[in-house]
């Protein structure tokens, strides 16, 4: 009797288990992105650059080489090693209180200069691995542990649209916004990243995918709920769409 | 033989460290270092390198941070305020233990300051500057040849100790014209590669990992042990430091970089009027030369530390001559430079003669 593997670990996920809370969908992110590292057979080519947050232990998870960059910094770093080594394949996997608040100045000037480098973004809305905090892309109206009466526009601004500020810089190659809360959305999504990273590996630019995510620990309900959430409370607010696809369809 | 040429400190730094095999400049502007980042971004692309104007400071150290992980020789320069701004990615790469080159042009503070010489950043530069427990190897020249060769060495010594080498200097180092014999060019197949750690694709290999972190504190202190462990090393092997006119000497000028300069003149000065002085000069600030400055001290009359600060490397200075003798300081702070004149001045006035 002979078996047929017909799903397995990505060769670019390492064995160590994922640390993130049940029904956070970081590990769905990080599984794509895996997936089309292998596809694209660069594993070997590969570094990642991991932020400060919950997706701090990413560099133990991708079965790549491996950074931690200061908080924000993860554009920078990789700039440096892409400067260094053109012929490596740099990506980025950052949150969004490190990408849209302390990291804002490096996303922007990265994307600007047509960096080759990858960046996958994770909007959950929310500071998720210090305890709840509200983020720049937390919603009007969201209670967080510092927006206990839920986010206002007069005392905390508004939820930050990192996409389409990305979008006016010219050395973008691809930008994408997507979402992870159906499988089809999967699909869409890792469709997206591995443009970001052909984006890259063709030489055309600057590569972004933003994916909404959930974080049913820090919104206070359970994961299906959170999957129902992001579709009713966060789409509207974050539409998703390709803001700039440079790549084509050809791959 | 090499022939000599005439060149400004800051644009010698840069040749030398071309010549050293450096490839990648990350530099963001700010006065009175400029001179660096333009002949950098003029050079490095006659050469096959990579100059990059940031964003920030910031970002240029991140972007060392970076070009350091995948094993390659990088170089920033900056000045005092950018220094600062620097201390966080500098901490991050002295806990990843990543070789990396920083030219420090300091001038006046605290604060904005102003734009003028000083040596205000000696405590930032030799006491770790940023958090968490590190050193850093600090060099500092005092002409423009010596500015040279420190760049080369500091290159070889990052890359020895796995390590961010600060060159520490000053506007009248990095303004002044003298002339310099530049080392032959380094062959880059021959520099280190870090193959044993460098971030440079897990090709062949298991997946290499640096990072300035580990959550567990058991792994963490190993991690600061191994950093001590390698300071000891350098305390035990890379002191440096000139001696001038000590042989006979009654009396020692301390003095680093451009006052270590403009104290030999007041020796010539002391000298023609009967006062048997010498200067002690340390090259490396750290580590500092603290037992052989003890040794000197001993029987010395007075040691006179001149700076141009509130009497930072006075700290050390005391910590190396203990009670061995007398010791006074004069300095000049807010980017002022102080003459010979006024040294030998105030030295007489301590002698009382």
């Amino acid at each position: 009797m002979a078996f047929q593997v017909i799903l397995k670990r990505p060769e670019s996920l390492t064995q160590r288990e994922f640390t993130y809370c049940p029904g956070c969908t970081h590990g769905i992110i990080h599984r794509i992105i895996a997936e089309v590292i292998d596809e694209l057979g660069i594993r070997e080519k590969t570094i990642a650059v991991a932020p400060i947050g919950c997706s701090v232990f990413a560099y133990q998870f991708f079965n790549t080489d491996a950074t931690v960059a200061a908080h924000g910094r993860a554009p920078a770093v990789a700039t440096g090693m892409k400067r260094a080594r053109p012929d490596l394949y740099v990506f980025t996997y950052q949150g969004d209180g490190d990408l849209a608040a302390i990291g804002t100045a490096e996303i922007v000037h990265a994307a600007n200069r047509g960096e080759k480098i990858t960046t996958i973004f994770v909007n959950n809305a929310i500071y998720g691995m210090t305890g709840g905090q509200m983020a720049p892309t937390t919603l009007l109206g969201m209670k967080t542990t510092t927006t206990p009466y839920g986010r206002k526009a007069d005392n905390d601004g508004y939820p930050l649209h990192v996409a389409e500020i990305i979008k006016e810089a010219r050395g973008v190659a691809f930008l994408a916004r997507t979402k992870v809360n159906t499988p089809q959305d999967v699909q869409k999504t890792k469709k997206a990243i591995k443009k970001a990273f052909l984006a890259q590996i063709k030489g055309l630019g600057f590569g972004m995918v933003e994916v909404l995510s959930t974080c049913p620990t820090n919104w206070g309900i359970d994961p299906v709920s959170a999957l129902k959430w992001l579709e009713e409370h966060m789409v509207p607010e974050y539409p998703l769409g390709v803001f700039v696809d440079k790549v084509g369809d050809e791959q | 033989m090499a022939e000599r040429v005439l060149v400004k400190g800051t644009e010698a730094i840069g040749e030398a460290a071309i010549r050293a095999g450096c490839r990648l400049f990350f530099g963001y502007p700010i006065t009175p270092q400029n001179e660096l980042p333009e002949y950098m971004s003029k050079r490095m692309p006659e050469v096959g390198g990579t100059f990059l104007q940031t964003e920030s400071e910031v970002a240029t150290i991140n972007m060392v941070y970076g070009a350091a992980c995948t094993g390659t020789r990088v170089m920033t320069s900056t000045s005092s305020p950018g220094f600062s701004l620097m201390q966080e990615g500098i901490s991050y790469m002295a806990c990843a233990q990543l070789p990396a080159v920083l030219v420090n042009v300091v001038r006046g503070g605290p604060g904005l300051g102003d734009i003028q010489p000083s040596q205000g950043d000696y405590w930032q530069a030799t006491k770790g500057g940023g958090h968490g427990d590190y050193k850093l190897i600090v060099l500092a020249p005092s002409t423009v040849q010596e500015a040279v060769d420190l760049t080369v060495l500091a290159f070889d010594l990052a890359d020895k100790y796995r390590t961010p080498v600060v060159i520490i200097a000053d506007g009248v180092i990095g303004q002044m014209m003298e002339p310099v014999t530049f080392p032959e060019f380094r062959n880059l197949n021959t520099l280190p590669k870090h193959d044993d750690w460098a971030l440079t694709g897990a090709n062949g290999r298991e997946k290499h990992i640096v990072v300035s972190f580990d959550i567990d504190p058991h792994v963490l202190e190993k991690m600061n042990l191994e950093i001590v462990e390698k300071l000891r090393k350098i305390e035990a092997n890379e002191k440096r430091w000139e001696e001038y006119k000590l042989e006979d000497a009654e009396i020692v000028i301390t003095a680093f970089g451009t006052v270590g300069r403009i104290a030999k003149s007041v020796v010539e000065q002391a000298r023609k009027e009967g006062i048997k002085a010498g200067l002690f000069r340390p090259i490396t600030l750290w580590p500092f030369p603290y037992e052989r400055l003890e040794e000197i001290s001993k029987g010395k009359k007075l040691i006179l530390d001149v700076e141009m600060n509130m009497g930072q490397m006075l700290e050390d200075v005391k910590l190396a001559v203990k009670d061995h003798a007398r010791i006074e300081f004069y300095g000049r702070m807010g980017g002022v430079v102080p003459t010979p004149d006024e040294i030998f001045e105030a030295l007489k006035k301590f002698l009382n003669v």
